[in-house]
């Protein structure tokens, strides 16, 4: 593997055990087996086989990504009321986070790593938009988000814009990262309020970042570090198999 | 080839080369597609009521139980893993087909033209088992069944970029009707795929020796099957 996993929340033993295994029988090509009675016997380099096509997949997608190209935007009318849910857990185990006390760690290649408060979050420019957020597996909603262009704040922190990662943690344990050009898009976000309130636990408290560009699980809630790198950061969804840069 | 009764008679090359390595590659693709799109299509159904779920052992992405205990999610991640690698294996060698059958002339000998007459003259003649075939020769209703397919792997692919990519070919998937549109006609052409495929090898179960000669892409020229037709 080439991919670094993130030392994150979870220990990285448990995360090589779940990859181990993932790789051993995860791809067993049931269908395939069964349908032909052939023995497929190295499933390792099948499965690494589709990652390299992933990570081509990559490359593919940063070269077709035009960072001038913006995401349609909807009328207040085309807005999915109620907006649904989805984490990997339910949405009543969504960590409830004190935005007095919460800040925004800051780390890597950024001049000002003094970490934020909300209140300082707030009290930056921010703009509205009506996008279409596009889950992986095929459901889509129009939200109204408003924040902070995330192209500003690294800005302000005086970011390393030619680095090639943002990474951002969460305070569920999720993960993930975005690449330097979708980080400067100018829909890209970091989401404060939704439809017009004070961002719900259930979508993110107290800041999510929100990207119109890419499918949904590359829209992290509950942020609670951000950090510029070149190496690859990863992700939750991305670790367990999802194209990392699934941008659309 | 081990001989046969029908090796003395004449022999015909029916299927160039390029045409049987497409026609493999492209069954290849077609397989992986449609394996990994039903385990993608799992994860949200679009007609829940007809078809609520495909059965995962009949879908190409990995062990789903295992998938569900370790991770929580039914296998998705292998599934588009596939999807995205075997567009690839799908869009390249049907790039090349095409290119080469319209080079070649294939295409315009082989199936043109589309008379309606025709097509309902071979239906009928096809249900009452009393259309002949004729090696090397298409008749209307292969034909228009050819062409068909070739329509709809086409809006498959068109389909797929516009839910790969609604944004960057935003103009596409507009055009499409959306990205929702966009699926419902990407599962419609997976639908009609599949149906073509069931009738496809049904044809050449009725027909045995086609297989032989996608193979080999010689046919024996046996006098019962000699057709007077162009």
């Amino acid at each position: 593997m080439t991919r670094r996993l993130a030392p994150l929340e979870r220990t990285s033993a448990v995360v090589n055990l779940e990859r181990r295994l993932f790789l051993r029988r995860g791809l067993s090509l049931g269908a395939l087996t069964l349908l032909t009675g052939c023995d497929v016997t190295n499933k390792d380099a099948v499965y690494q086989t589709l990652l390299a096509m992933s990570r081509w997949n990559d490359r593919v997608q940063a070269w077709l990504f035009n960072p001038n190209r913006l995401a349609p935007t909807y009328p207040e009318s085309a807005l999915s009321r109620p907006f649904r849910f989805n984490a990997f857990y339910e949405a009543d185990k969504a960590p409830v986070i004190d935005g007095d006390s919460w800040r925004l760690e800051l780390s890597g290649l950024i001049d000002s790593k003094q970490p934020w408060t909300l209140r300082q979050l707030n009290a930056l420019p921010q703009e509205t938009q009506i996008t279409k957020h596009i889950c992986i597996e095929g459901w889509s909603v129009i939200g109204k988000y408003t924040g902070v262009p995330l192209r500003s704040f690294l800005q302000r922190i005086g970011a390393d814009t030619t680095a090639r990662y943002v990474g951002l943690k969460c305070a569920d344990g999720y993960y993930s990262s975005l690449d330097m050009p979708t980080a400067l898009h100018p829909q890209t976000q970091l989401t404060v309020r939704f439809d017009d309130e004070t961002l719900p636990t259930r979508y993110g408290y107290p800041v999510r970042v929100r990207v119109p560009t890419k499918l949904g699980f590359k829209s992290p809630k509950h942020i609670v570090a951000l950090y510029v790198t070149n190496d690859d950061p990863g992700g939750f969804w991305e670790a367990r198999g999802y194209n990392w840069f699934s941008g659309l | 080839m081990t001989a046969s009764s029908t090796s003395s008679a004449p022999r015909i090359r029916v299927n160039p080369l390029v045409a049987r390595l497409c026609h493999w590659v492209n069954a290849l693709a077609i397989f992986i597609m449609v394996g990994s799109g039903w385990r993608i299509y799992n994860s949200d159904p679009i007609v829940p009521g007809l078809i609520p779920y495909f059965n995962h052992h009949y879908t190409l992405g990995g062990d789903f139980e295992l998938s569900f205990k370790l991770h929580g999610e039914p296998g998705l991640a292998g599934a588009t893993l596939w999807h995205f690698a075997g567009m690839w294996l799908l869009v390249i060698n049907f790039l090349v087909y095409v290119a080469y059958g319209l080079v070649s002339g294939r295409f315009r000998r082989k199936l043109l033209p589309l008379r309606p007459r025709e097509i309902l003259r071979d239906f009928v003649a096809a249900l009452s088992f009393r259309l002949p075939h004729e090696v090397g020769v298409y008749n209307a209703v292969q034909r228009l069944l050819y062409v068909g397919v070739l329509g709809l792997i086409t809006f498959a692919i068109l389909s797929g970029l516009a839910i790969w990519k609604p944004v960057q070919l935003k103009e596409l998937t507009w055009l499409l009707g959306g990205f929702q549109s966009a699926r419902v006609i990407h599962f419609l052409c997976m639908v009609g795929v599949v149906l073509f495929v069931i009738v496809h090898l049904a044809l050449v179960a009725l027909v045995p020796r086609t297989l032989a000669t996608m193979v080999t892409g010689n046919a024996h020229v046996h006098p019962l099957t000699t057709g007077s037709r162009p």
